[in-house]
This record gives structure tokens, sequence and C-alpha cells, in this order.
């Protein structure tokens, strides 16, 4: 099972002229084998959506709830959430020199699983894994992030949300940056993680070119921090053809 | 003892004397204790220091029987010895050192015996010479000098380690000949009351290959500083650095690249952490491009991670330039607590907060330790970095995942 319920969600950020309140009640349910996209223009507060689901510092908030399996997790600290079964593929990963891609693997995969991985199988699934994002084994040796490319980021978060198997993604802007066959690789990625049984993703998107290949179930439109619409895929069709202006205009 | 060094002083006048330098930063030197006064701490190269725990190093402190056991052992091909007489006389300056304190002048006047490490031309050691320093009376105040000289196209390794109590002023010369390979490295693993005051002066041979760490973990007060000059064209010097600083420790380390001859190289890295009250740290990066160094590279940096509160780390970065004909000359100095985003990306993968700490220091060190490249004691570096961590960073962890076995 896994049912990620986010509730009337507020959250502000400290500026230098006090708190700014950045959403503005977000509510949103994404039950098992569901794949959500939120779609939105830039600043509208996507990113503080995800940023506040996975617990980054930065981020306070003020009202609402969000629940994994009814467990309360804006209680819970950031390791913790990823344990309990949430991932965050960020929309700038962050590079972390002198640590290499396979030891933050193999440290991040004991913590969630609370044992460490077989080590035979374990390379192999790695390795495996890897490849399928078309990232060279010698990867493994390289620190984490440092000097890799945009899409090589992004491919290495979606080999992490392979790898670490959790029951909620989400996936912040992971298309922006890509080119085409890259943006084919990181799809077929999510793809096979929706296929394990009772996955939820939610898919925070800027474009409509990666639901060509990862079919969303809902689409909502994320405008001023919070959603502004709601439907199913058509109405990502809609917004390809007349953009985020009607939304705009309505919020202003 | 007090020994003359008058055959030190006449042989280095025959010598052409080098360009006068005006600068603050490298006070004129002098074989004659007398020329040195007694330092303030108000001097620009002292001011630093907290010389109150120096117990007189710096000053007129008695230089007694030591009491500093010291070991080694002696790979094929490699003379190493205690000298004393004239032929640890004669080994005074053999650096191109002229001392510009007191204390080091005190040094190379009044210490009757010197450790002789010589490597003959063309000898490649094959495993590094190691040389064990272990102190067992700090109320001692002691003081030793180390000769190195290392012949021309020789290669060796020199590993240095300081373990144990002692109040210590060294002096180390370092002589590596045309074309040499030469590591040096200096471990300062002393127990927690520990004084150490040294200097390493180093003279590197035309197109020699010279490589100097500096490690410092233990001591109440631990000041290195590592200098380095040229005898000719084409010589290299990577001067390396790696420090963690305690509560209430005292970790400076100076380091004085002197572009004395055209395109040559000095590349010094520097890296550092503090953890608790009063830990306090200092770098002092001093490169002088003298007139004649035309076509030199020179690149310092200094990078400090603070872990607590209550901590100081003061990092300088100095560079000189007399000429206007230089390949490339740059700096960098940054001292930061931990990344909120490094820390965050790494929690967000289930990592608990502290383990997400140990895996940015041990990131932050690891290429630094890889530089120093001598395996046998790449080991033992990560796991004193480990047993530092443990004492702050991770005080509350019961069990670590083994750390640095990338399969
Ligand atoms: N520290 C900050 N100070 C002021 N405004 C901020 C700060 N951080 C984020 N914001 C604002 O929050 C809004 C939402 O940002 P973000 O969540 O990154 O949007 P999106 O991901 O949809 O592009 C933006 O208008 C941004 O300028
Ligand atoms: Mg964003």
């Amino acid at each position: 099972m896994s049912k990620l319920v986010i509730t009337d969600l507020h959250v502000t950020v400290d500026t230098e002229d006090g708190p700014k309140e950045i959403l503005k009640g977000v509510t949103l349910t994404i039950k098992e084998g569901e794949t959500h996209a939120i779609m939105g223009p830039n600043g509208s507060g996507k990113s503080t959506l995800a940023y506040s689901i996975a617990g980054h510092p930065k981020y306070t908030i003020t009202g609402g709830s969000v629940t994994l399996d009814g467990q309360d997790v804006l209680s819970l600290s950031v390791d913790e959430r990823a344990r309990a079964g949430l991932f965050l593929a960020m929309q700038y990963p962050v590079e972390v020199p002198g640590v290499s891609v396979s030891n933050f693997l193999r440290t991040a995969k004991t913590a969630i699983d609370g044992e460490a991985p077989k080590l035979r199988t374990w390379v192999k699934d790695v390795n495996g894994a890897l490849e399928r994002l078309n990232l060279d084994p010698s990867f493994g040796t390289r620190s984490v992030n440092e000097g890799f490319s945009g899409g090589e980021k992004k491919r290495h978060e979606i080999a992490q949300l392979e790898l670490l198997d959790p029951k909620v993604a989400v996936l912040d802007e992971t298309d922006s940056g890509l080119d085409i066959d890259a943006l084919k690789i990181v799809a077929e990625g999510v793809n096979r993680f929706r296929e394990r049984e009772g996955k939820g993703v939610l898919l925070i998107t800027h474009y409509t070119r990666i639901l060509r290949y990862i079919e969303p179930d809902y689409v909502h439109v994320f405008v001023d921090g919070k959603v502004a619409e709601s439907g199913g895929k058509e109405l990502a069709d809609q917004l390809e053809a007349e953009g985020y202006d009607r939304y705009l205009s309505a919020a202003r | 003892m007090t020994v003359t060094t008058d055959s030190v002083r006449s042989a280095l006048e025959q010598e052409p004397a080098p360009a006068k330098v005006e600068s603050h930063l490298h006070p004129a030197g002098s074989f004659d204790v007398a020329d040195h006064e007694v330092p303030t701490g108000r001097e620009e190269i002292w001011r630093f220091t907290p010389l109150k725990r120096l117990k007189g190093l710096h000053a007129d402190a008695e230089f007694m029987r030591s009491a500093t056991s010291c070991t080694w052992n002696t790979p094929e091909g490699v003379r190493i010895e205690g000298v004393s007489g004239d032929e640890a006389r004669a080994l005074r300056g053999l650096s191109g050192l002229v001392p510009n304190t007191r204390w080091a002048a005190r040094v190379l006047a009044e210490v009757p015996a010197s450790l002789l490490i010589d490597v003959p031309a063309d000898t490649e050691v094959p495993e590094p010479i190691v040389v064990d320093l272990d102190g067992e009376d700090v109320s001692v105040t002691e003081a030793g000098h180390v000769a190195m000289r290392f012949g021309a196209h020789s290669k060796a390794i020199v590993v240095l380690n300081h373990t144990g109590s002692s109040t210590i002023a060294a002096v180390v010369e370092i002589a590596v000949g045309d074309g040499a390979d030469v590591t040096v490295v200096s471990i300062q693993d002393w127990a927690d009351d520990a004084v150490h005051l040294s200097h390493h002066q180093a003279r590197v041979g035309r197109d020699a290959t010279y490589k100097h760490a500096a490690i410092s973990f233990g001591g109440d007060l631990v000041r290195m500083d590592a200098n380095v000059t040229y005898d000719g064209p084409g010589g290299s010097a990577e001067l390396l650095g790696l420090y963690f600083a305690d509560a209430g420790q005292h970790i400076e380390h100076r380091i004085f690249a002197d572009h004395t001859a055209p395109r040559t190289k000095s590349h010094a890295v520097y890296k550092g952490a503090l953890q608790g009250e009063k830990a306090h740290t200092v770098w002092v990066g001093n490169v002088l491009i003298r007139k004649v160094a035309e076509g030199i590279e020179t690149y310092e940096e200094n990078r400090n991670l603070v872990l607590t509160d209550g901590c100081q780390a003061d990092s300088i970065p100095n560079l000189e330039i007399e000429t206007g004909e230089i390949e490339g000359a740059g700096h960098a100095s940054a001292t930061a607590r931990f990344d909120d985003n490094q820390l965050f990306y790494l929690q967000s993968r289930g990592v608990s907060e502290q383990e997400a700490q140990r895996l940015v220091v041990h990131g932050f060190f690891n290429d630094l330790i890889r530089q120093v490249g001598v395996p046998s004691i790449e080991d033992r570096l990560l796991t004193t970095v480990e047993a530092e961590l443990a004492k702050n960073v991770l005080k509350d962890v019961g069990s670590l995942a083994a750390f640095g076995s990338d399969d």
C-alpha cells in the first residue's frame, strides 16, 4: 500500500523582509499505482512543494498536513521520511565532493533497508541500474554528481529511484534540460518503477513533452502556490495548446 | 651545548647573495642567535601563535637531553644515522636555510647531533623510510635537527611519525638533488599535551619533484613552517596539508614557496576540519615570485570545514610578485560550515544526519589523502579521521558502516 495525502499545505520561506508564503493551501491525494502530473509556470511553487514533502530545512510549514499511509510525514526528519518510503528526484541534484557514487548508493541502500545489501547481488544491481540509464559503470568511482552533465545528474537520480525502491517518488522537473534521447531513457526508468506493485508518482514538470512518454492518470495545474485545476491527461493537451496564461491572469 | 657555526657561515658567504627582498613576512635571516630578539607575539610571523603555550621554545628554554625516542628502518642503499661533531655541523644550512627566528638559529647552533638521512644519487629507495618519534616526557623541553640529503635522480619517500608527549623544537632540512623525486610526510599524531614547533626547509634541485605533506591531528600546540626554495629551473613542489583541530588545540601551518628560479612550480593544498570550543587553526600561505623567477606557476588553496560552534580558522593566502612574466598564479581560501544542501541530499536518501556529516568530512579529505600518495599511510589517515569524527560528529552513533572500502 502507498498513499500520499497532502491536505491544505501552507509553506513559507524566510526572506529579508520576513516570511513569504509560497504554498497557499495545497490539497492532493496520490493513491497507490497512480501517477499525478503537476504542471505549472516557473515560480509557482512546484519545487517548494517537492522540498516541503521531503523536509528541506529552508521551508517552514505553517499549516496543513502530509501523510504517507496514514503516518504523519511532517513530524519526521528528512532521513526518516526517506526510510518511510519517500523519494525526491531533485531538480538540481547536489554535488558531494570526495564521496564516490558506489559508496553513496551502498550507504543509502543500507540506511533504507536497515541492513547492508548482499554484496554479490548489489554490485550487479548497481551496474544494471547504471547501465539501464546509460551511465558508464565508471560512474561508480566518481564523486556524487561532481562534474556530471545536467543530463547525467538526472539519470543518476533515476538510477537511485530504481535501486532505493521507495513507495512514492516525487520527480521535480526531471525532464528539464534533457535532450530527446536522455528524456526517453529517463522516462523508461520511471515507467519501470511504475510497473512495480503499488507505486505512486508525483511528476512535476514545466513542459508537456515528458507526458508523451510517461502517461499520467491525473494532471493538476499549479499556479501561485496551489492547485488551480485538476483533470485527466486531456488537461495536459489543453495546456499544450493554450499555455498557462489563462490561469496566470486569473491568479492576478 | 653550543657549537660554532662559523664554518657554515663562511661556506654560505661564498655563494652569491640572493637579491634582497623587502617583505615584512620574510625577515632577514642570520645564523647568529644574538641577531634574533625574543619574539613578543606582535611580529607578523608570530601574531597568531599563543607564545605562552610554547613553554619557552620560541625564546630561551633550555634544550634538554631528549626524552623523545627516535627509531627508523633502513631500506637498502640508504644511510640513516645520528651524527655529531663536525659532521653534524656541516649539515646545518644544508637546505639553504638561514634562520629567520631565534629558535631556529638556536637549534642550528646548539643542538649537538643531527639525524642524517642520506640517499645517494640514482638510488630508488624501494620502501618508505619511516622515522618514529615517540615523546615520553612533556616536561622536557628539547630540540632536534634532521638533515635529509637526496642525491641527483634519486627517488624516496620519508615519513616522520610523531606520537606521544613532547615539548620539541625541530628543524628539518631537506636537499633535493637535481632530477630527484622526493616525498616527505610529517604526521603530527601527538598526545593532547604535546608542543611542537617545527621548520621544514627544502631546497629543490633543477627539474626535481618534491612533495611535502603536513598532517596534524594531535598536540596542544603544533606549528609548522614548510618552506621551499629552488636551486635551478624546472623544479616542482607540491605542499599538502591535512589537519583536524579539537577543543583547545592550536594548529598552525605556514608555507613559503620562494620562487628563486625560473620555470619552477608550487602547488599547495591544505585542508582542515575544526571541532569543539576554542579549536584554532591558522594557515598562512606565502608565495614569493622573485624577479628571476620568470615563467613560474603557482597555486595555493586552503579550505576549512567548521564542524561545531566555538572554533576559529584563520586563513591567509599571501602572494608577492616581483616579475610580470609568470605562467600562472592563483589562490583560493574558504572556510565553511556543513553545506545544508549536501546534508539534505544525503539525508533525503535515508542517511542519518550524523552519517551524512561523516560522509561529507571523509569526502572533504579523501582526495587529499590520495594525493599524499603513500598507500601504507592512507588507511591510517582514514582511521584517524574517523577517530577524530568520533569525538564530536559521531559521538552518539553506535555502529559505523565500513568506509572507504569501495569495491
Ligand atoms: N529564499 C527565498 N526568498 C524569496 N523568495 C523565494 C525564496 N525561495 C523561493 N522563493 C520564491 O518562491 C517561489 C516558488 O519557487 P519554486 O518553488 O522554486 O518554484 P517553481 O519550482 O515552481 O519554479 C518563487 O517565486 C521564488 O522566487
Ligand atoms: Mg522548480
